[in-house]
């Protein structure tokens, strides 16, 4: 719970200022409650994102909450190495997001508080050096991690994250999972999903309406031009 | 809490009865997927028990908890059903509405109103979208649940308004000025810039809602609402076609990717609009149960009952949303006004109610449930709020999300007894309802009515007198008589675990629109659904459509009405229906979308417009 106090919040801010009224996510349930007052981030937290042991592309060892998403805009996506379908366009759009957002809300944001996070949905034979070959051959710049894991930890991750077919059948079709972004900004809240085969101008947008307060404005005189 | 064991008992004997069956259809040849593809077996991978409704929630996870409900328990029945809050008019507005959007003094509106000369506003309503508290069950049952309601209730407020009479269409032009004063902070979900669409208004496009059209915080809205008849300014020239009258709307959240979670944390509310035939007076016109204030159990008489389903964290009693749940969101609570399980207290006599599914994904069947497990009948009225060509005797109504069913039930003679609304659709998961209804008293029931109010004159219309061989007593439908200009087809399916329409996805905001229509032409779309596991409730804006076909069969008239002007059609499995369509008198853009809310987020949308040149797609 500790990581999760409002200095925190504010010293995460700090990447992009903005003035955060009183926090005031933990409601009050009155005396005698037989409810718990737990904040809603910590609530999302402990629903959504489990605290696993991942490995990038180079190598590095990561906690998934506490260096991935604590703090972070992120997008999510479910791939494979030796995807032979879905994965390669779904990449190279991501590639052309990864500009935009750089172009669009900040050359210095990519990698310093927005990250691409890429899951492998084969972790058995996406090894270390599988995802390094992976990300050099789409030339994926700095901020964005291909992570794997143990199998089990990977499965509970995307079923936590509803990289999911409601279907048992189609969920086994692991192509029905690689079609799907999710992204979100953490400590703001706000959280979104959308197809990863959709134009990269709408999905850098998609990902702007998640962004701090500051850059809505300017989006909105931009959307609202139509 | 006897009432959750004794339902998983039950499920548990089900489960066990559905592995039997299927080991025995297995056994003569299905394989699972042709189960699957039935629509037979549920995501747990067991048959559709015949009995017990799931109402458990599907997490984004895949799971459903077959034996225990997600939210705390609650007392069904306790607290009193609210009667909606109707808005009072303002008697002027500050700064004054323009034509041309005010962006100095903070209007996020970006096109300048089409039809404000032409309509002057005569009325004017300012809201302010905020954060409010609601108790949803009894205070120690669940705690104050923080929501984001128009003026801070859900639902929000009521519109009462009227068309002008016929030959004098400006009477009824209004204007509704809305402020977002949301939060930053969210609290869990919702996303702090909105835009409302009044569903489904024959409105100017720029004041319809249009889900990329939205208004941050400290922005405001002004939304012009002329409530004329479609066919003003086209084929009914200073009239328009009474044919074309609605009589039950809403207004909702609509922004583009975050309609969900905000519509979920309260962003709803009602809007009625009468005339000089619907009048809300039962001593005139249709004759239909009065209106009164809207509040006075004696004198009131007309009641617009808004049904949604939720669920509560059961650690914290809060309000909960999945995140990144894409499939469609089920609530094991039933609200009613933004009750859980309430309470209705009637006279015995006749009402009119106007029932409402503001969803997110849940689809009801309601039937009105008597003593000993009897169904009582009543009389549909209409369809979308459109009124039927006469009051149609039925058992049940089918609500998907969005649509509405006005109904007129009648308690005379009923004194002493006690009737609850009943949802006896079957649904698992987000993926629409199994098709299966249940028996009487197996489904859930959402509203306890008593007949222990009052006896109160009843000077409404019995249904029952209307001449059987009398066609028409409300206005009739258009015909469906003119050519279409062009035929469209729009297929709704689900490709790599995303929902598309003709295989193609939302797009950008900044896109150019998918397609053209031609203002003042007639179109007749297909909508199809080649799935036999999900189901849909398509909606368009701005204009009704009348249903021509489903499945090449003429729409039903009977038991579960699908012939009339509907602005919402339920696409159920494997299905091809055919509508028609004229599109009137203003020009702008447009969305057509699947209105489970889930669905609708991810990209289940065409973003088109209206114009005076169209185009030529018939695949947009």
């Amino acid at each position: 719970m500790t990581d999760l106090k409002r200095r925190n919040l504010v010293a995460a801010l700090g990447v992009a200022p903005f003035v955060l009224p009183v926090l005031t996510a933990a409601q009050s349930v009155g005396t005698g409650s037989k409810f718990k007052v737990i904040p809603s981030r910590e609530r999302i937290r402990d629903r959504y994102f489990p605290n696993l042991s991942l490995t990038t592309h180079e190598g590095r060892t990561v906690k998934f909450y506490d260096d991935l998403v604590k703090d972070k805009i992120v997008i999510f996506n479910m791939f494979y190495a030796k995807c032979e379908g879905i994965c390669s366009p779904v990449t190279r759009n991501l590639v052309r997001v990864q500009k935009l957002l750089s172009e669009q809300l900040g050359k210095d944001r990519v990698g310093k508080d927005i990250f691409i996070y890429s899951f492998s949905l084969k972790p058995k034979e996406d090894n270390i050096e599988a995802l390094k070959h992976y990300a050099e051959m789409h030339k994926v710049a700095p901020g964005w991690l291909f992570l794997t894991g143990k199998p089990d930890d990977m499965e509970l991750l995307r079923r936590k994250l509803g990289f999911v077919d409601p279907d048992p059948e189609l969920d086994k079709d692991i192509s029905n999972h690689i079609g799907v972004l999710k992204y979100g900004n953490e400590p703001l809240e706000r959280w979104g999903g959308c197809p990863g085969m959709q134009s990269p101008d709408a999905i850098a947008e998609a990902v702007s309406w998640v962004d701090w307060p500051k850059n809505q404005a300017s989006l909105k005189a931009k959307g609202g031009t139509r | 809490m006897v009432y959750i064991s004794k339902r998983s008992r039950k499920k548990e004997k089900d489960k066990q009865i559905a592995a039997n069956n299927r080991r025995e259809l297995i056994a003569a040849g299905f394989k699972r997927r042709d189960l699957l593809k039935m629509g037979l077996l549920t995501s747990a991978g067991m048959l559709i028990p015949k009995k017990g409704l799931s109402a458990h929630p599907l997490t984004s996870a895949g799971f459903v908890d077959d034996d225990e409900p997600n939210s705390p328990p609650t007392t069904p029945f306790q607290e009193l059903m609210p009667r909606l809050q109707v808005l009072a008019p303002v008697a002027s507005l500050t700064p004054a509405p323009t034509i041309a959007p005010n962006t100095a003094a903070g209007e996020a509106r970006t096109v300048p109103h089409q039809a404000f000369a032409q309509f002057p506003p005569q009325r004017f309503y300012e809201m302010s979208m905020q954060q409010g508290t609601a108790l949803m069950a009894l205070p120690g049952e669940l705690p104050p649940q923080t929501i984001w309601g128009f003026n801070g209730i859900t639902p929000g407020p009521m519109i009462v308004e009227r068309y002008g009479n016929l030959g004098s269409p400006q009477n009824g032009s209004i204007l509704v000025r809305q402020r977002n004063n949301l939060p930053a902070v969210n609290g869990g979900f919702g996303l702090p810039s909105v835009t409302t669409h009044l569903h489904n208004g024959h409105t100017p496009l720029e004041s319809d809602g249009f889900p990329c059209f939205f208004q941050e915080r400290g922005q405001f809205y002004d939304y012009h609402y002329p409530n004329v008849y479609a066919g003003i300014n086209s084929t009914h020239p200073g009239t328009g076609d009474i044919k074309e009258a609605m009589h039950s709307l809403w207004y909702h959240d609509h922004r583009i990717d975050h309609t969900a979670e905000n519509t979920y944390k309260g962003l709803a509310g009602t809007y009625i609009l009468f005339n000089e035939f619907d009048t809300g007076d039962e001593n005139t016109g249709f004759r239909l149960p009065s209106f009164g204030d809207g509040q006075n159990p004696l004198t009131s008489f007309d009641i617009y009952m808004v049904f949604n389903d939720k669920v509560f964290d059961n650690e914290t009693g809060l309000l909960k949303f999945d995140l990144f749940n894409t499939d469609g969101i089920l609530g094991d609570k039933f609200l009613v006004n933004g009750k859980i399980q309430p309470v209705l207290h009637v006279s015995p006599r006749r009402y009119r109610f106007r029932w409402l599914n503001t969803g997110p994904s849940r689809f009801y069947q309601m039937f009105v449930l008597g003593p000993n497990n009897s169904t009582k009948s009543f009389w549909q009225i209409s369809t979308d709020g459109n009124l039927l060509e006469k009051p149609v005797q039925v058992n049940s109504s089918r609500i998907s999300v969005a649509e509405r069913v006005d109904v007129i039930v009648d308690f005379t003679g009923q004194a002493g007894k006690t009737f609850y609304l009943e949802n006896r659709l079957e649904q698992e998961d987000g993926r629409g309802p199994t098709g299966d209804v249940l028996g009487a008293g197996q489904g859930d029931k959402v509203l306890k009515i008593i007949v222990d109010g009052p006896v109160v004159a009843d000077n409404s219309i019995d249904p029952a007198t209307i001449p059987a061989n009398q066609a028409v007593y409300f206005y009739g439908f258009p015909n469906t008589n003119d050519a279409p200009r062009i035929t469209r087809t729009f297929r709704f399916e689900r490709g790599n675990g995303q929902w598309q329409v003709n295989g193609k996805l939302v797009g950008s905001c900044e896109a150019p629109p998918r397609f053209a229509i031609k203002r003042n032409t007639v179109e007749k779309w297909v909508f199809q659904n080649n799935s036999g596991g999900w189901q849909h409730p398509i909606h368009m804006h701005f204009e009704e459509f009348q249903t021509l076909s489903i499945n090449g069969n003429a729409p039903s008239s009977s038991g579960i009405i699908t012939r009339g002007r509907k602005d919402v059609f339920r696409l159920e499995h494997n299905m091809e229906v055919k509508v028609y369509f004229r599109f009137r008198d203003f020009v702008g853009r447009f969305p057509l979308h699947c209105h489970n809310v889930v669905h609708e987020d991810h990209a289940m949308m065409v973003l088109g417009v209206i114009d005076d040149v169209g185009d030529n797609k018939t695949q947009p």
